[in-house]
């Protein structure tokens, strides 16, 4: 394969082409760093590359497959399913002797002691982890524009963002920068930068992927999930990445499912169409979203009804007070999770001048930019004596109404909530942050499902205006599976759409023409 | 004019487990290096999470069960929030609403009755690490962490104020420690700060009156301090309103020393930790099977052991509180009695209270209890001496020693016979003339010291009682 066709390719082909000894995994990290090296000045996805520790990694894989080869195909079968696969992570992931910033000056210098739960287990996988990717601060954004470090672009345009927070996973793979990235999503911030950059990105249901090592945002809406390219892919990652870990209490001990590893592709996977119920939340399609959006996402409503689906609106009331709640309930706990980051072990400290107080004002005031000083401070409002029970505690009620939507959505016997990601396309760099408010009505389509704990993918579904748009699948608990396999009959079922050809139209300029 | 005083406790215990409270480093011991036995978790590094340790809980539902309170259906854990540099979180997971406790009661002896003191509640929750100030040559300050105990598992027991006197709260501190220690909760040792024990304490006029402002009292490193503390806070309250001044809300430390408490800080307003629920643990189900299956392994509880000396053993009081207020002891002094249940009740808890308990102060002693036990026998059958069972006995808490054999071997059974005594005393006597003398001057002290002379030369072997009324025998003979 030529450079150009290694970085395209699926996780699944890279597989199969290393099992068939027509591609080594060195080869295809010198074409992923070549074109790091000749693009990320523009694009700006990456804040760290883990070069020499990626080398090894796949040397050891080509190695394996050498010898697995040499042996038979039994001993191919037996190779883990992502071994040389490169896997990019977002910068709120722990790996041992590896700076971790989580996109904040606060942690400018920090170097991990230890392996987040998912990169040990990626490493078991023998995935090569390639480095680390831009992100909003602390995951606080909706366009990676709150990185405390650099402007990620997106590869589509580039003068509009990426989508966030997980914005620079999202590019690194819409780029062709990486087959695989990690993001995570608190209300959206998988989902929504996959719709913006025409991916697949799944944030699994709570308590799916282990959070230990993963920097907190919130604690009960924090998950772990992939970003890919196919259906398929996605489904390879979050297997390797799922399970229930003794470092995290709150991890499920719900069996993996194995159908994530045999996903059905072509004209089965569009033929499991057929016969299945899908709702339509008429509260989705929300004031303010684009017209070009709404008629992808209905487009694509229809070719799954020609498929043999059935699809009925249904109406999720809860779902207006969604944002509100995520905005007292997110902030509460990121006000307790961050308070941390003190100046005393790690990070910037700005101790030492004046007394105690003195050097927490100047370490957090200097460190924290301003969207995270903003939550900060909602989140603590909404904690103190004499506002919690108006605040907090009503949050956690509506938060249960939210998922009582739902839960007569799943009683009624559908297969998964069809929606959009996001109500616009990508939009220009600057357009919303002088209005908070406006970048959080971003969120308002993928924010619920966080609320409720569920599983939701976001997929591409066409073009509006020249930029992608994403279809967003919402299922019942522990259904990653099912929505990866609808997902993968969708994508069987538009295979040949016009718009699945279409590359991101500034992957050129990136690098001034060549890719 | 009089007051009545009012005193509730609050006290910190540390649980004895093998592991921190939410992660799995091992508890720092005396002389650990500084931050060496820490983990992401108990260091409060970005990403990090919380694991509940399942012994610890266990502990609390046991301590729980055994001060008849009740454990809740389901538990949860909550976020404290401040900012302190002995706080790596900023944040302490403690339990806010629903303690693994509630309502139970303990009841204490006092010099002036039986008390019972209400148990609000009692709640699972980590300690912080300790900071060390340091000056250096300089002059510069620094402020150093250890984060060694950072994490350690702490049971906090808070009473109802129903304490009206020094002696009672520190009866009750007494007892809760027995408590702990009888069950394997704690070691609870106050000198090395296991056990930090605090005291609210205000007057009022009556009974009835509304309570007075409230006065927290801590440093009280001793169970003696507890008692001294209160009782002169009590004083000075009354003090204070006698004189026409008025008491203010704050903490006060109390000074060993001087005997007196001082101000260590006016509280402030309120401080305003924003409680919430901690969403990194799920909230824990107390499925009763489990419950009773702790309950089920309880130890006999201190206050029904002491009863139960008392009515089926007939101890005196004295002698069942001394015996059970020590687990080991009372231990020794149950395995001795189930090796060897012959043996008399009385003389086995005179030998544990009198011979183990003094050796067991200073040390630590493994004592093999069916030995113990024979030994003890041995002395109360005259087969030897008291004064050899209690040299044996110093053998014994030294290292294993077979009694029996010992006794054989060496040739130390009691010279019991009465010609033999009567050689023995006779010889002493004309060994030392003086003792007659005295005699004569009419000095009753002279028979004890031949007694004493016949025992050494006697090795200890001679039957004391036997000797004494021989030489009485021979003296007025003589004399």
């Amino acid at each position: 394969m030529t450079a150009a066709e290694l970085r395209r390719a699926s996780a699944q082909q890279l597989r199969d082409a290393y099992k068939a000894g027509s591609a080594t995994a060195v080869e295809l990290l010198a074409a992923l760093y070549a074109a790091i090296d000749r693009e990320d000045a523009q694009l700006g996805a990456w804040l760290y590359l883990r070069r020499e520790e990626a080398q090894a990694e796949a040397l050891a894989a080509d190695t394996r497959y050498a010898a697995a080869r040499a042996e038979g195909p039994a001993a191919l079968a037996a190779l883990p399913p992502l071994l040389g696969i490169p896997v990019a992570l977002k910068d709120l992931v722990n790996l041992i002797n590896t700076p971790t910033t989580a996109g904040s000056r606060i942690l400018e210098g920090y170097v991990s002691p230890y392996d987040a739960t998912i990169a040990t287990r990626l490493k078991a996988a023998g995935a090569i982890l390639l480095g680390k990717t831009n992100m909003d601060e602390f995951a606080m954004g909706s366009s990676t524009e709150f990185s405390a470090y650099k402007k990620t672009v997106n590869p589509w345009a580039r003068d509009r963002v990426p989508g966030g927070s997980s914005g620079g996973s999202a590019a690194a793979v819409a780029a062709f920068h990486a087959p695989l990235s990690i993001g995570t999503d608190t209300g959206g911030s998988i989902r929504q930068p996959a719709s913006l950059t025409g991916l697949v990105g799944m944030k699994p249901t709570y308590g799916r992927v282990s959070r230990y090592g993963i920097v907190a945002f919130a604690s009960s809406l924090d998950q772990v999930g992939p970003f890919a390219r196919t259906a398929h892919d996605a489904a390879l990652l979050l297997h390797a990445i799922s399970g229930r870990d003794a470092h995290d209490a709150t991890s499920s001990t719900e069996p993996l499912d194995a159908q994530l590893l045999n996903l059905p592709a072509g004209d089965a996977a569009a033929a499991g169409i057929k016969g299945r119920r899908f709702a339509l939340p008429k509260e989705y399609f929300v004031a303010g979203m684009e017209p070009g959006v709404e008629q992808a996402v209905r487009e694509a409503v229809r070719a799954l009804e020609a498929a043999g689906a059935l699809v009925e609106e249904v109406s999720l009331p809860a779902t207006e007070h969604a944002l509100a709640t995520y905005y007292i309930v997110a902030p509460a706990e990121a006000s307790a999770n961050l308070a941390r980051f003190d100046g005393i072990r790690y990070g910037a400290s700005g101790h030492g001048e004046g007394n105690l107080l003195d050097g927490y004002l100047a370490t957090r005031g200097r460190g924290f930019g301003p969207e995270v000083r903003r939550r900060i401070m909602l989140g603590t409002y909404a904690l103190s004596a004499g506002y919690y029970d108006a605040y907090y505690v009503k949050a956690q009620k509506v938060r249960t109404l939210i998922a009582q939507d739902f839960e007569r959505v799943w009683a009624a016997g559908f297969d998964a909530i069809v929606a959009p990601t996001s109500p616009q396309v990508a939009w220009r760099f600057g357009a919303k942050m002088a209005d908070p408010i406006s970048m959080y009505l971003s969120d308002a389509c993928t924010l619920p499902a966080n609320m409720a704990g569920l599983p939701g993918v976001s997929i591409p579904c066409g073009l509006s205006e020249g930029l992608p748009v994403g279809l967003q699948l919402i299922g019942r608990p522990w259904s990653e599976a099912s929505l990866l396999t609808i997902a993968a009959g969708y994508e069987a079922l538009t295979a040949t759409a016009a718009w699945r050809s279409v590359e991101p139209h500034d992957l050129a300029a990136l690098s001034g023409g060549a890719t | 004019m009089s007051w009545k005083a009012v005193i509730g406790i609050e006290i910190h215990v540390q649980l004895r487990t093998q592991t921190k409270m939410f992660c799995a480093c091992a508890i720092p011991a005396e002389g650990d290096e500084p931050n060496t036995k820490t983990c992401p978790t108990c260091l409060g590094l970005p990403g990090a999470l919380p694991t509940p340790n399942r012994a610890a809980i266990e502990k609390v539902l046991a301590v729980g069960s055994a001060i008849g309170a009740k454990a809740p259906a389901t538990t949860r854990w909550d976020r404290k929030n401040y900012f302190y540099p002995d706080l790596p979180k900023g944040y302490q997971i403690s339990q806010l609403d629903l303690p693994l406790a509630e309502h139970g009661k303990i009841e204490v002896t006092t010099s002036t009755g039986t008390r019972t003191v209400g148990i609000r509640r009692a709640h699972l929750e980590e300690d912080t690490a300790r900071l060390r100030h340091e000056k250096a040559r300089d002059g510069a300050r620094s402020s150093l962490v250890d984060y060694n105990r950072s994490g350690v598992a702490l049971l906090e027991i808070v009473t109802e104020p129903d304490i009206r006197d020094g002696e009672t709260a520190r009866r009750y501190a007494e007892e809760l420690r027995l408590l702990l220690r009888t069950i394997g909760a704690a070691d609870a040792e106050m000198e090395n700060g296991q056990m930090r024990v605090e005291a609210n304490v205000s007057i009022r006029a009556s009974e009835d009156a509304p309570f007075g402002t409230r006065v927290e009292v801590k440093n009280m490193n001793s169970f003696r301090a507890v008692e001294r503390a209160i009782a002169f806070e009590i004083t000075r309250q009354a003090e204070v309103l006698d004189a026409g001044g008025t008491l203010t809300q704050e903490s006060r430390g109390w000074d060993e020393g001087s005997g007196t408490t001082y101000t260590m800080r006016a509280k402030e307003d309120s401080h305003d930790y924003r409680y919430f629920p901690e969403p990194d643990l799920p909230p824990l189900a107390i499925d009763p099977a489990w419950l009773a299956a702790i309950v089920a392994t309880l130890p006999e509880l201190p206050h029904a052991r002491r009863a139960r000396y008392v009515a089926e053993l007939a101890l005196s009081e004295y002698d069942a509180a001394v015996l059970v207020g020590e687990p080991a002891a009372a231990g020794l002094f149950e395995a001795a009695r189930a090796a060897l249940p012959s043996l008399d009740a009385k003389i086995l808890a005179n030998w544990v209270s009198g011979e183990y308990l003094r050796v067991a102060r200073d040390r630590v002693v493994t004592i093999d209890a069916a030995q113990f036990a024979a030994l003890v026998a041995a002395v109360a059958a005259k087969e030897i001496s008291g004064t050899t069972g209690k040299a044996l006995f110093e053998e014994m808490a030294a290292g294993p020693l077979d009694i029996r054999q010992v006794i054989t071997s060496r040739g130390l059974s009691q010279i019991s016979d009465g010609a033999a005594l009567e050689a023995l005393a006779a010889e002493t006597l004309a060994a030392h003339p003086q003792a007659l003398a005295d005699w004569r001057a009419g000095k009753q002290q002279a028979i004890g010291f031949l007694v004493g002379q016949s025992m050494k030369a006697s090795k200890g072997r001679g039957d004391a009682a036997q000797l004494g009324e021989i030489l009485r025998r021979l003296l007025e003979a003589a004399g």
